[in-house]
């Protein structure tokens, strides 16, 4: 008999919006146990199968049933050192939830019946937070005392820099902010992923011997030739796709129109939520309208619509997609959450041009209707705009979040490094080695776009071929 | 990121202009003319873009000289030699083209005059004709004479209230120079540094007399790494963003109103803050 799924409690809209609390409570002890009851233990397990950095699912949930948290949460580190970043920010209905035997073969994304074992492995992980676990370092002898440098401190960075020290190699990771945690830190606001956890995570590195180097940009500050000039054996390029698109359309760059990337930095990395006690200013509008329909969009539209609870002005944010719901990358959970916390959508939708009063701040948005015309190479239908469709609407600010492209800060300074026409970095996929020896590479820097721990995944294989490498090269 | 000198350059009744010797030795290495870094001077700060107007690779420090203009700035005013600032990195945008170009004029206007001088210097070393013109609102105000004229071939100066050299703007005397007529190696660059509305008519000089002219753009960042695209300005139609672009772009094609527009979408919350300030020191 199928048990139906443990639901996970969450914060009231009406209460969260106030303010930037996490909304995902997570599971008491006794919900996890039902949860992890409620897995079949198949015998030919497919869920591992879903997850980047193959996790081994079912054993971990096993041993939650069975109480045994500790054993659980090092079952999960052995294959991915940030559970519980992990399980907050996963898109799991795409990626383990969607193999799960709940799941039927050939849906779009996970049943509800699949387990919820992004959940599971958030309280294993917060298990292992509080009670401080640590797993010992295997040093490897022959390359104790190696140096390797991680360039930038993202998921990808951090994953890498982790599995190195856990062998014992000195390893420093370059971070071009002032605070550690890439996207994880400057994109994902404090209600999906609280800054303490994500502090406990990165400091957690830090007592494997990781030494953290911000304010260094590194094809600025230092070149990647002076990096091994320095005595480093190998290098990690965890660069992330960090330069944002805009659309490209008249009155763009008016007062008041940011790209996601940049109202999100302000208020999560900068916290100007809280100015004027942290000095960073963000601007906050009336009728805010968000463009774009991924997990960026998201975000940026619930921060907006939390400034506004904060400003005392009515909350009224919209959010305009060129194709429809079923289409947005978002994740589920993260669409609903915007929905009950009275965001509004506006699907088929394609902004045309922005206009602007005399003081150069934006009063309106022009966009065309769209229909779905054939799939493009992503196999989404492709948004086709209607002639004559246009219409106007009142922004007085707006947030585009359409994508961002790979930032070129170093990868254009850096002689022999093969990039694609995207200005990705040109990997060997079994390996992630660049075309410079000793260079390797993962995360957004070498796939575009991708998830927290699809970046990871890449960082995995990286580090096990610099492993490798540097075993041969001794 | 110690601070190892720090010398007031300049007061009067309501400001100050600072220069801070910042101990970095990784950016004084790296660092070429036109480049600037981004600071935070505490925790809760903003990070803000300064031109690096001097640096000694072997002490390994870097010279940054501030106007106290509002509240960041007043708050690095208020570092003293020995203490920390909480964030430096750099060098950020790109190197000034330094070559031989024959004549250059050089014009910088406030603090401005900072951000000249390191381009003056090294323009001279690349065996070009030198004319700087510094201008500010008044005679106190005035930084680094001395040092520009040792680098400079003409230096001339303009004040608002005439208390120093020429009575009136920077522009005019670019005006009266090209007036005189293009000296025998011709003026190969025009180069500005100050307020948005003294390097638009700078630019509006020296395009009716056909000469190249680079400015150095002051648009509001925040990661200055091309992260965000805040500092984003039209050149030519064209988006680009400063602090990966620039900060230098041909003068004759920015899209003034603009920058002039953008460079203000803070002007109430930097007010409220400033005065928040004042109430409680």
């Amino acid at each position: 008999m199928k048990k139906q799924p443990v639901k996970i409690k969450e914060a009231e809209s009406s209460e969260r919006i106030k303010g930037f609390r996490e909304v995902v409570l997570g599971y008491s002890e006794e919900e996890a146990i039902e949860e992890a009851k409620r897995c079949l233990q198949c015998k030919n397990p497919t869920c591992i199968a879903g997850c980047p950095v193959a996790i081994d699912i079912k054993r971990f949930i096993l041993q939650v049933a069975e109480k045994d948290y500790k054993e659980a949460y090092f079952t999960i580190r052995k294959k991915n050192d940030f559970p519980s970043i992990c399980g907050r920010v996963c898109p799991a209905e795409y990626q383990c939830r969607k193999t799960c035997v709940f799941t039927k073969k050939d849906s779009p994304f996970a049943s509800e019946k699949a387990i919820n074992i992004h959940f599971l492995e958030r309280f294993v992980g917060d298990f292992g937070v509080k009670h401080d676990l640590a797993i010992p370092i295997e040093t490897n002898a022959r390359l104790s005392g190696t140096r390797v440098a991680v360039v930038g401190s993202g998921p990808a960075g951090l994953c890498c820099a982790g599995e190195l020290a856990r062998q014992g190699l000195k390893v420093v990771i370059f971070e071009g902010l002032h605070r550690p945690g890439g996207v994880l830190r400057y994109g994902i606001p404090s209600f999906r992923l609280p800054r303490d956890v994500l502090d406990f995570e990165i400091n957690y590195l830090e007592r494997l011997g990781v030494e953290n180097a911000p304010n260094m940009i590194i094809g600025k500050t230092k070149s990647l030739d002076e990096l091994f000039a320095e005595g480093f054996s190998a290098v990690f390029l965890g660069l992330g796709a960090g330069a944002p698109s805009f659309l490209g359309v008249p009155g763009e760059n008016l007062c008041n129109i940011y790209s996601a990337n940049e109202f999100l930095t302000r208020v999560n990395l900068m916290g100007a939520y809280r100015f004027p006690e942290y000095h960073t200013p963000v601007n906050i509008g009336k009728d805010i309208i968000v463009i774009g329909g991924g997990n960026t969009a998201m975000d940026a539209a619930r921060v907006a619509l939390r400034l506004q609870n904060i400003n005392n002005i009515k909350p009224n944010v919209t959010v305009y997609y060129r194709r429809t719901e079923k289409e947005m990358p978002a994740r589920r959970l993260e669409i609903e959450h915007a929905r009950e916390e009275g965001i509004r959508f506006e699907f088929l939708v394609a902004p045309s041009g922005f206009t602007g009063k005399n003081d150069g701040y934006v009063d309106k948005i022009r966009c065309l209707r769209c229909e779905l015309g054939e799939p493009d190479f992503s196999g989404r239908r492709r948004p086709v705009p209607i002639k004559g469709s246009e219409f106007e609407k009142t922004c007085d600010l707006a947030i585009i979040a359409v994508g961002l492209n790979a930032n070129r800060i170093l990868t254009g300074v850096t002689p022999g490094l093969k990039l694609d026409k995207y200005g990705d970095i040109i990997v060997n996929p079994a390996t992630m080695e660049t075309s410079i020896k000793g260079v390797y590479a993962g995360g957004d820097i070498v796939g575009g776009e991708g998830t927290v721990i699809e970046a990871m995944g890449m960082a995995k294989k990286a580090s096990a071929a610099i492993i490798e490498y540097l075993s041969k090269s001794r | 990121m110690k601070i190892t000198k720090k010398v007031i350059l300049a007061s009067t009744e309501d400001t100050k202009v600072i220069r801070i010797e910042v101990y970095a030795p990784a950016i004084a290495k790296k660092a070429k003319a036109g480049q600037f870094v981004v600071l935070m001077v505490k925790g809760e700060g903003e990070r803000i873009p300064l031109t690096i107007v001097e640096k000694d690779e072997a002490s390994g420090t870097i010279t940054l000289i501030f106007q106290e203009l509002g509240f960041t700035t007043r708050l690095l005013g208020k570092l003293e030699r020995d203490s920390f600032l909480y964030a430096l990195t750099g060098p950020l945008g790109h190197p000034t083209d330094i070559k031989k170009y024959g004549g250059v004029i050089l014009i910088g206007g406030g603090v401005g005059i900072a951000e000249i001088y390191p381009v003056a210097k090294a323009l001279k070393e690349a065996e070009n004709y030198v004319i700087t013109v510094i201008g500010a609102r008044t005679k106190e105000l005035l930084i680094l004479e001395n040092e520009l004229k040792t680098v400079s071939d003409e230096l001339h100066i303009a004040t608002d209230d005439g208390s120093s050299g020429k009575k009136g703007f920077t522009t005019e005397v670019l005006k009266e120079i090209l007036d005189r007529g293009t000296r025998d190696m011709g003026y190969g660059l025009i180069y500005a540094v100050g307020p948005i509305p003294m390097m638009k008519k700078v630019s509006a000089i020296s395009k009716g007399f056909s000469i190249n002219t680079v400015v150095s753009l002051n648009a509001l960042m925040v990661d200055a790494t091309g992260m965000c695209g805040c500092c984003r300005v039209t050149i030519e139609n064209e988006v680009k963003f400063s602090c990966i672009d620039g900060p230098e772009f041909d003068g004759h094609k920015v899209d003034w109103e603009e920058l002039e527009k953008r460079s203000k979408i803070y002007e109430k919350q930097e007010r409220h803050i400033c005065k928040l300030n004042e109430n409680t020191t």
